[in-house]
């Protein structure tokens, strides 16, 4: 697979592989970051996975910091395998009544054809976490099906309520936190995608495989985590 | 009794701040950190504690602190003017303040922020790590908001570290700066004429600006292919243009992913003199290589031990 490294600044360092939304490069991604923290390089401070990139920090003025770049051209000529299946198999339900499916609508409307569908569709398909960013948690997931893929709202929200289930421009994600948004909102989950109090705070990580269950109402508001049950 | 400043006024923006929190970008978790990282560093040399002690971070109107027990402070950063009882103190000295005094740090005048030291660092609880704010996702002490009055913050034993040879201060801008910039990696997905344009042109720090990024006003970038990439790690200091051809210079609290492309980046010894900016300053871009850019870093890191430029 053909990669560029690149200085992205004076503290960090890119690696590029095709620029496509495709499980096998996402998967490479994440294996050359692993690959990269396994090697505990003590001047690397952080790394980070994009949908088709490994961004990797490091601290200029640390001892040994020069030699990145020769570490990560010598990192990509490891052999590798097919490690798209590697991440963890996570189950989300999810509520699309009432409230919770506020652009649903808008959904069925961009797709031509009924809220029913827009719902059978979004459940019909296993997504993968390409990317974890933005916000603490939030996941960015692909592929959506494509008649049910609306692009982004015109005008974003200034307050997305958490838990909300959202697709746009072919993702789909959960907003971990009451934040601004200009995804579609179809449905809510009761549970925490970042819970600080959790062993495990993070319910996501890049590489892993999601399907999303269909629960109603009373469901979501006897398991919510959210406080507003 | 522990010693501690209690607020009596928060100031306009006043938040706890270390180096940032590291590690943690690849679940989405920001850095957040100091917008002036000399000055911080500066102002917790000055009170012989390591770079990465909490200190509060001021901005453009400082806070009224009350002393309890004893502390030695120190200031740097932008030029506020800081009285204890009411008596004057010198800038980039430290002093030791005892229990019921105030302290009182006023408007600025040159530069946007200043970071308060105090000796043995802010005990404030550690979240991933880090005593960083990061007012967004409401992380880290206070629930990752801006102080208010009533707030205590507890301070921690110093060690026997001894301190150092005062560092050179960070000259303020004065209504602008001009920071050098090097190629993002995403340089061919602009016209040459938007290069051109951004190392020539005069850009204004719009109202629309804050410690996760500054959106600038200048002339137009132009795309070559558009303005959206897919979702990567934007480091501080990236410029990312969105269509509007505007650039947003991402800042301190910058979140880890972004989806437009990148024309430039700030040099990280030139970032503090950019996080000393305020809404309505202006900034110019120069180009320069990223080893001129190791090399500016190696001159800032002596300048701030002590050596003499």
């Amino acid at each position: 697979m053909d990669a560029r490294v690149v200085p992205a600044g004076d503290a960090a360092w890119l690696v590029e592989l095709p620029e496509r939304i495709d499980p096998v490069v996402n998967a490479r991604a994440i294996d050359i970051a692993s690959r990269v923290t396994r090697a505990r390089l003590p001047f690397v401070r952080d790394v980070v996975v994009g949908y088709r990139s490994v961004m990797v920090y490091v601290d200029p003025m640390a001892d040994g910091a020069g030699t990145i770049e020769s570490r990560l051209r010598s990192i990509l000529g490891e052999p590798t395998e097919d490690t798209c299946a590697r991440g963890a198999s996570v189950e989300v339900p999810v509520c699309y009544d009432g409230v919770f499916g506020l652009d649903l609508a808008d959904v069925a409307a961009y797709a031509r054809c009924d809220v029913g569908e827009v719902i059978e569709r979004h459940l019909a398909v296993e997504y993968r976490v390409f990317v974890v960013g933005f916000v603490p948690g939030f996941a960015y997931m692909a592929p959506v099906d494509p008649r049910i893929a609306a692009p982004r709202r015109s005008s974003p929200r200034l307050k997305v309520p958490r838990g909300s289930v959202a697709i746009a421009a072919g993702q789909t994600g959960i907003y971990p936190a009451e934040t601004p948004g200009g995804w579609n909102l179809i449905g809510r989950t009761p549970l925490r995608p970042y819970a600080p109090d959790r062993s495990e705070p993070f319910m996501f990580r890049a590489g892993d495989r999601v399907r999303f269950r269909r629960i109603n109402e009373s469901e979501y508001r006897a398991t919510s985590e959210w406080g507003d049950a | 009794v522990t010693d501690a400043l209690l607020v009596a006024r928060a100031g306009m923006l006043t938040t706890v701040q270390d180096c940032g929190r590291w590690g943690y970008q690849g679940v989405g978790v920001p850095v957040a950190g100091p917008m002036d990282w000399y000055s911080h560093a500066l102002a917790n040399r000055l009170v012989g504690n390591a770079p990465n002690a909490a200190a509060l971070e001021v901005t453009l109107i400082g806070p009224e602190l009350i002393v309890e027990g004893q502390v030695v402070c120190a200031m740097a950063g932008a030029d506020f003017e800081v009285t204890i009882d009411g008596g004057v103190l010198p800038a980039h000295q430290p002093f030791t303040a005892r229990g019921g005094s105030r302290v009182r740090i006023g408007a600025r005048r040159a530069g946007a922020r200043a970071s308060l030291a105090v000796r043995g660092g802010f005990d404030v609880p550690l979240t991933f790590g880090s005593r960083a704010t990061h007012l967004v996702s409401r992380m880290g002490p206070f629930d990752g908001r801006a102080l208010r009055a009533g707030d205590r913050l507890p301070i921690g034993s110093a060690d026997q570290e001894s301190i150092g040879d005062a560092g050179t201060p960070l000259e303020m801008p004065r209504g602008g700066a001009r920071v050098r910039v090097v190629p993002a990696p995403h340089r061919e997905r602009f016209t040459d004429e938007a290069w051109r344009a951004l190392t020539s042109a005069r850009f204004i720090v719009t109202p629309q600006s804050d410690r996760m990024g500054y959106r600038l006003e200048g002339p137009v970038l132009a795309h070559v292919r558009g303005a959206d990439i897919l979702s990567e790690a934007m480091p501080i200091g990236a410029m990312q243009v969105p269509s509007s051809g505007q650039p947003i210079l991402l800042m301190a609290d910058r979140q880890t992913t972004g989806g437009y492309a990148t024309i430039a980046n700030v040099i990280t010894a030139d970032l503090p003199l950019a996080g000393q900016l305020a809404p309505g300053d202006w900034i110019e871009f120069s180009a320069c290589t990223h080893g001129d850019a190791i090399g500016a870093l190696r001159a800032r890191h002596a300048s701030l031990a002590g050596a003499r430029t």
